[in-house]
This record gives C-alpha cells, sequence and structure tokens, in this order.
C-alpha cells in the first residue's frame, strides 16, 4: 500500500508536467492540472494510511 | 500596487547601494537558523537538548560544504547554462551546468555570488527542519548524511527549478501562466523542501517509544523550556524578515525601496498567524498554549516567505491569520488521526505553512498576468508528487545501509548521554518518563 501510494503521487506529478507541456487549451489544461493533484492526494492519503497500518503492528 | 515580480531567465542588473543592502540582509539569515535550533531544543525533551543544538551546528556545516561542493553546480542561478529537455518547441530547464567547488564563479558584489551566500544559509535552514520531527530518536551521524543528500541533491534541484531559471520558473515564458511559478523567499524551495523531508524522517524513523499507546492513543510528551521556544521565535522574526527581502531582492529583482513593505508583511503575518493560533488554543483547552502559539509564529513566517513581496498589508494578514489556524488544525490531526509523531511541529508548521504561502500568492498577489493560479498549483503538485517521493526514497535507502533511529538503551538513556557522553544540563536532575504510557 505504501509503494501504490508514492507511485500515484508520482503519477499525479505526472499528468501535471504531461498537461501542462502538451495541451494548448487553457480549459484542458486546468482540468488536467486539478486531475493529477487529486490523483496526488489519494496517493498522499493512501501513503498516510499505511504508515498508521505500519505503526499500529509496530506496537 | 504595481506588478514588479519578474520570472528569471535572467539576473536583476545590481546597483552598489543594492548589492550592500541584500549582503547586510543575508548576514543577518542565520539567525532563522539559531532560532529554529532553539524552538526545536525547547519542544524536545531536557535528556536530548545538547544533542539536539549539536545536530542543528552539524547540520549547517554539513549542509555549508555540501552544497558548496556539489549543491550550487545542480541549482546554478538563472541565466547561466543549465541541462535542458526540449518539449514541444520549448527548452525546460531541469539542472544547473555549473563546475563543483564554485570554480568559475566571481565571487563579490555580484547578484550570483550574493545568491550563492544565501543559498548556503538557506540550505542549512532547510536541513535544520527535519531535526524537530526526529528529536529524541535521530541518530547524528544519520542526521549528518540526510542532511548531504538534502544539500547535494534534493534542495539544489528543486531551488534550480524555482530560483535557477528552470522549468518551473519559465512557466509562464513557456505557457503562459502567469510569471511562472513565484516565490522570493523559499516558502517551497526552503520550508516546504524541510517539512516534507520531515514527514518522511517521521514515517521512516517511526514514533518515540511510549508516544502512542496499544490502543492509539498519544500521550503529551511537554516539551522541557518554553524560553528557548520562545526566544526562537523572537530570533527566526528577524532573520524571516531579512530572508524574505534579500530573497525578492535576488529572485523577484525588487527594488532597495520594497525591503521595507518586505518586513512589514513578514511580521503582519506572523503576528496574525501567532495571535490566530493563540486564539484557537484559547478556546479549544481554555488556555492558549505557548507551544502551539510559537508554532503558529513561526507557521505565519513560513507563509510570509512567499507573499510577501508581492501582497498587500492587509492581505498578509490574512495569509497569516489561515496558517495560524491551519497549524493548530493540522498538528492535531497529524497526531491524533494519523500517529505521526512530529515533535516540534515541522510537518504542520513548514510544509503545510509553505504550501499554504505558495497557494496565497495565487489567491492574494498582484503579479500581472493571468494563469499565475495555475503556475503556483503545478508547483505545488510538484513539491507533493516529485520532492516528497524523492526525499522519502533517499532517506529510506540511507536507512538500510545506516540505521537512522537510535537504539532503545539510547532511547531510553537519553540522546545527549548516550551519544555525546554528557548532558545539557548536569547540574539538574532531568525528569524520567512518568507521563509516558507503558
Amino acid at each position: 500500500m505504501k509503494l501504490a501510494g508514492f507511485l500515484l503521487l508520482v503519477a499525479g506529478w505526472a499528468i501535471v508536467v504531461a498537461a501542462v507541456a502538451l495541451l494548448p487549451s487553457a480549459g484542458a489544461r486546468a482540468g488536467f492540472v486539478l486531475a493529477g493533484i487529486a490523483t496526488e492526494l489519494f496517493g498522499l492519503a493512501l501513503a498516510v494510511r499505511s504508515h498508521l497500518v505500519l505503526s499500529a503492528e509496530g506496537e | 500596487m504595481t506588478p514588479f515580480v519578474v520570472p528569471s531567465p535572467f539576473l536583476p542588473p545590481f546597483s552598489e547601494v543594492s548589492a550592500v543592502l541584500c549582503l547586510l540582509l543575508i548576514l543577518l539569515v542565520p539567525f532563522a537558523g539559531v532560532g529554529l535550533a532553539l524552538i526545536n531544543t525547547g519542544l524536545g525533551r531536557a535528556r536530548s537538548a545538547a544533542h539536539s543544538m549539536l545536530s542543528a551546528l552539524c547540520v549547517t556545516a554539513v549542509a555549508a560544504l555540501v552544497y558548496v561542493v556539489v549543491g550550487f553546480a545542480w541549482q546554478g542561478v538563472a541565466g547561466r547554462p543549465d541541462h535542458a529537455v526540449l518539449i514541444a518547441g520549448k527548452a525546460w530547464g531541469w539542472i544547473a551546468a555549473e563546475p563543483f567547488f564554485l570554480r568559475g564563479l566571481r565571487l563579490d558584489l555580484s547578484p550570483s555570488a550574493l545568491i550563492v551566500l544565501l543559498q548556503m544559509f538557506s540550505v542549512g535552514l532547510a536541513g535544520i527542519i527535519p531535526l524537530s520531527s526526529g528529536a529524541d530518536r535521530w541518530r547524528l551521524g544519520a542526521i549528518c548524511a540526510s542532511t548531504a543528500l538534502l544539500a547535494g541533491f534534493t534542495y539544489p534541484l528543486f531551488a534550480h527549478w524555482v530560483w535557477g531559471g528552470g522549468w518551473l520558473a519559465q512557466l509562464g515564458v513557456n505557457c503562459g501562466l502567469g510569471r511562472g511559478f513565484v516565490d522570493g523567499g523559499g516558502s517551497s524551495t526552503i520550508q516546504v523542501v524541510g517539512g516534507v523531508t520531515a514527514l518522511s524522517i517521521t514515517w521512516i524513523l517511526g514514533p518515540r517509544r511510549g508516544k502512542f499507546s496499544a490502543e492509539g492513543m498519544p500521550a503529551a510528551v511537554p516539551g522541557h523550556n518554553a524560553v528557548l521556544v520562545l526566544l526562537g521565535c523572537g530570533l527566526a522574526w528577524m532573520g524571516w524578515m531579512a530572508l524574505n527581502s534579500a530573497g525578492a531582492m535576488l529572485f523577484l529583482s525588487a527594488e532597495p525601496g520594497r525591503v521595507v513593505l518586505i518586513a512589514i508583511n513578514t511580521t503582519l503575518c506572523a503576528a496574525s498567524s501567532g495571535l490566530a493560533a493563540a486564539v484557537v488554543t484559547r478556546i479549544r483547552f481554555a488556555r492558549p498554549d505557548a507551544s502551539l502559539t510559537a508554532n503558529g509564529w513561526i507557521a505565519g513566517l513560513v507563509a510570509s516567505s512567499a507573499a510577501a513581496a508581492c501582497v498587500k498589508p492587509a492581505a498578509s494578514m490574512i495569509v497569516g491569520g489561515v496558517a495560524g489556524i491551519l497549524v493548530v488544525w493540522v498538528s492535531d490531526s497529524l497526531e491524533f488521526q494519523f500517529a505521526i509523531d512530529d515533535p516540534g511541529g515541522a510537518v504542520s508548521v513548514h510544509a503545510v505553512g509553505g504550501l499554504w504561502g505558495v497557494l496565497a500568492v495565487a489567491l492574494l498577489a498582484d503579479v500581472g498576468p493571468s494563469g499565475q493560479w495555475l503556475a503556483q498549483l503545478v508547483g505545488v503538485a510538484t513539491l507533493l508528487g516529485f520532492v516528497l517521493p524523492l526525499t522519502y526514497g533517499l532517506n529510506w535507502l540511507l536507512d538500510r545501509v545506516y540505521r537512522q533511529r537510535v537504539s532503545r538503551d539510547g532511547e531510553l538513556q537519553g540522546m545527549d548521554l548516550f551519544e555525546l557522553g554528557a548532558g545539557a544540563y548536569p547540574e539538574f536532575d532531568i525528569h524520567g518518563d512518568e507521563f509516558l504510557q507503558r
């Protein structure tokens, strides 16, 4: 789960960079940037959750 | 207000007066690091106080050395050669191409030399931030190694993108997004980079022994010296005014006269943030909490770094007020909901406060062409989606080859006695663990 979280973080960033670099229209660009950030937030939540589980197992 | 921030394809021309003023400001920046070191120490345990201060000194030393040897070569300055990728016919600079050891750089009152000096201090400041999250359990050797990774690679890479004419700075020219990513004082480059490193360190080290019960309930581990913490706030305030002013002059082409506005905005931001944190803790706990109020003060300074040069005074009060509320809420959430043991609040203060500062530029600053909000969002996305995984990965690898957490004996004995052989307060009784859960 931790690895998946970090992969989603990187994937979200890749979406953002690709949108900014490749899309010409402002609307599509903004939409994809927001989608990329949403992906990152999902990845961050997953990473946080995985460390929560690890902490509980450690206790 | 006249928009004055500019993308940074080239360094601004400096008059001698501007250069001397900038130099004097830069020489005050280390006070910010001293302030943070005192805050970290005061919020930690008495039995690790000497270790905490020594760690800050070692971090500053390692960061300065590594940055001069390799860091600046990756960061560079705007307008000098860098490695770029061509995408859709436009150059996206991703890493500088300077020689190691500052070779070929004229070290005088030129903007390039002033940037090197400022960055030597800034990278040390970024390195001190994670110390508070690893307090009472992070080995000194590991701290130095982790700082070397930060100063040698993570920090310079991202700083090149923002301050060295890299692709984030060029978003305005290449993609028409406002004036590109704007952050004069380092809310992102210094604070968030340090803050996400702190988050990585808390995850890798795990919580302090006894911090969480079997049911996951956190114990309050009080800081040992509130006076140090509050003194640190005062010193940090002075250092931050200098940092924000020097950064704006070097990276946003601010005129020397802007320093007054920047100092006013920095102070207003810290003041409103500290007071907001005091009021929120007063409402929640019936008394204002000294450590959270201090953290609120610092979060205001952190948020001011990006915005101080390009917002009006009234807007800086809003920036600070929101930062103060955020820091209390996020500190609580990290501890109670996410079991993150961050003794000094580095994640909530520096990572969250810095991200808010970057977004505040998009919301409240007058920076000219439209699309600025998207440029700031791209910067935030890069911090979360690139810098966080990078810093976590590097520190995770380091932990595999050199264990970062001290042994159980070391933690019980205290970092001072275990790693240094002597405590910070040899003439006083040091309290045991009576307030921890067993």
